[in-house]
């Protein structure tokens, strides 16, 4: 089983320790990554997408293209390049004056847009590709974390297109957390939005930031040791969003904030510091600390 | 003194543009045409919650053809395309590609604010929207990953190709990208 690994932006150029987990994940699970050689942004649904529907188009097409020329499916974490992907390739399959426009751009470096091939997203391959047995036998501790898993909106939505799982009150990415033993603990409002997509995070931060304020008052209420997503723009939003919470609002959040792919690296038996948490904006410590005691112990405490 | 006709809140016909709908409907959605304004939309909206931004408003006055009241206006862009909107519309219209359409019309009209064409900018001159830094190329070697990831970053020809797409489809045009000194030119 081979996926043509598309890395985007953030994950590769701020947050190395996601690839990092995800490399040594899907080696022991005997899946082979390989790498789109030459692929760009996506590009960003909130600035190319809001801007020019055939240029996001025309940049996404290029980026099918290299791995339609690997033979293989996409695999991609991130939820906004997962989106921008995967709409872009259902667009240029159905709309024959849109491919057509994007052809004829992509003639100029001697490319074409086939439709050969599809686009997923890494946290829906695990549960439908590898299944959740497989995932379970490669995980050498028993986390002892309660988090808040936080869906991100483009992982699931629009629904009707994606198919991935009931986007109000989904079970997926909660079932992929729950095998390390960590326990996703509900909180109010779960499936709303960091704030940062659409282009508002470089738009109006205030706004933005307001967002993520109401997710970690809810998170907060639950008593949550992390929060678990599966996207590098909604990571970096709790991650460098929760400092300038603090700003704006004079709060104290420090709710450490991993992808998937660094929780099942630390389940993994990976350090912090391969996982890159310890350069991450908010301190880990506490987390690392928490996850390593016996569950008993903590029952008892 | 009569009041016909006198109010600024008055909507008459100078404030359409007759070809406006029909744009948003073949770049957006056709799915606009069959809004019956029940508000569903506003209702699940986050951003509603904050700041003026009116999805439902949104949507009956780009379907109305009020093409310059809607690309004009600041809220628009406080969307975060997060779909709640079109998951509970009970009219199963593609309000996001609504949005993203009149956004399309308003970036071409001239109302795109500096950081989105910044965001732009690094694209153009790197590939990424995000392009990597000295810190976390130490820190990637420092994990056992490629210094620099196998990207346009690590790719002078791929990154060739990206300009020449965005050249193709006039898109540093439209962001006024100055490709002698890799910025903004404004």
């Amino acid at each position: 089983m081979a996926y043509a690994y598309f890395l985007g932006c953030i994950m590769n150029n701020r947050y190395p320790g996601i690839e990092k987990s995800t490399r040594v994940l899907m080696d022991k699970l005997g899946v082979e990554l390989a790498d789109m050689e030459g692929a760009s942004c996506c590009p960003a649904p909130g600035v190319f997408g809001s801007f020019d529907k055939e240029t996001w188009a025309t940049i996404a097409a290029r980026n099918i293209t290299i791995a339609e020329d690997m033979g293989a499916e996409i695999l991609t974490e991130c939820n906004g390049c997962f989106g921008s992907l995967h709409e872009a390739n259902d667009l240029l399959k159905e709309d024959a004056d849109m491919k057509c426009k994007v052809n004829s751009s992509l003639s100029e470096i001697g490319r074409e847009f086939k439709g050969s091939t599809g686009v997923r997203h890494f946290a829906e391959v695990l549960y439908n590709d590898i299944g959740l047995d497989k995932l379970s036998e490669i995980m050498e501790k028993d986390l002892n974390l309660n988090v808040a898993v936080h869906y991100g909106c483009h992982f699931l939505k629009p629904s009707d297109e994606l198919q991935i799982d009931n986007p109000k009150n989904p079970k997926i990415l909660d079932e992929l957390v729950e095998i390390t033993g960590a326990k996703s603990v509900p909180y109010a409002d779960k499936m709303m939005c960091c704030g940062a997509g659409g282009g508002l995070r470089a738009r109006d931060k205030e706004v933005t930031t307001s967002f993520t304020k109401e997710k970690l008052d809810n998170m907060t209420a639950a008593n949550v040791d992390a929060i678990i997503d599966v996207c590098p723009f909604c990571h970096m939003q709790f991650d460098v969003g929760q400092t300038e919470v603090n700003e704006q609002y004079g709060t104290n959040f420090a709710i450490p904030v991993l992808h998937l792919a660094q929780l099942y690296g630390l389940a993994m038996g990976l350090s912090p510091e391969e996982c890159t948490l310890d350069k991450q904006v908010v301190d880990p410590s506490c987390l690392v600390e928490k996850m390593n005691t016996p569950k008993e112990e903590a029952a008892e405490e | 003194m009569s009041l016909l006709n006198e109010s600024e809140y008055l909507i008459t016909e100078k404030d359409i543009d007759p070809t406006f709908k029909e744009e948003i409907m073949a770049n957006g959605s056709d799915s606009l045409a069959v809004c019956y304004q029940c508000g569903t939309c506003s209702g699940a909206c986050p951003s509603g919650r904050r700041t003026p931004y009116m999805i439902r408003r949104l949507v009956r006055k780009a379907l109305m053809g009020m093409k310059e009241d809607v690309i004009s206006d600041d809220a628009l862009w406080m969307c975060t395309t997060c779909y709640e909107c079109q998951e509970r519309c009970p009219r199963d219209i593609k309000i996001v590609e609504i949005v993203k359409a009149i956004r399309n019309v308003a970036a071409h009209e001239g109302y795109m604010a500096k950081a989105h064409k910044m965001t732009g900018s690094y694209v153009a001159k790197t590939g990424h929207a995000v392009p990597i830094n000295d810190a976390t190329k130490a820190l990637r070697k420092e994990i056992g990953l490629s210094e620099v990831p196998p990207t346009t970053h690590a790719c002078p020809g791929a990154l060739e190709e990206v300009q020449t797409l965005i050249k193709a489809t006039a898109f540093d045009e439209l962001i006024g990208y100055d490709w002698a000194t890799g910025n903004l030119k404004e």
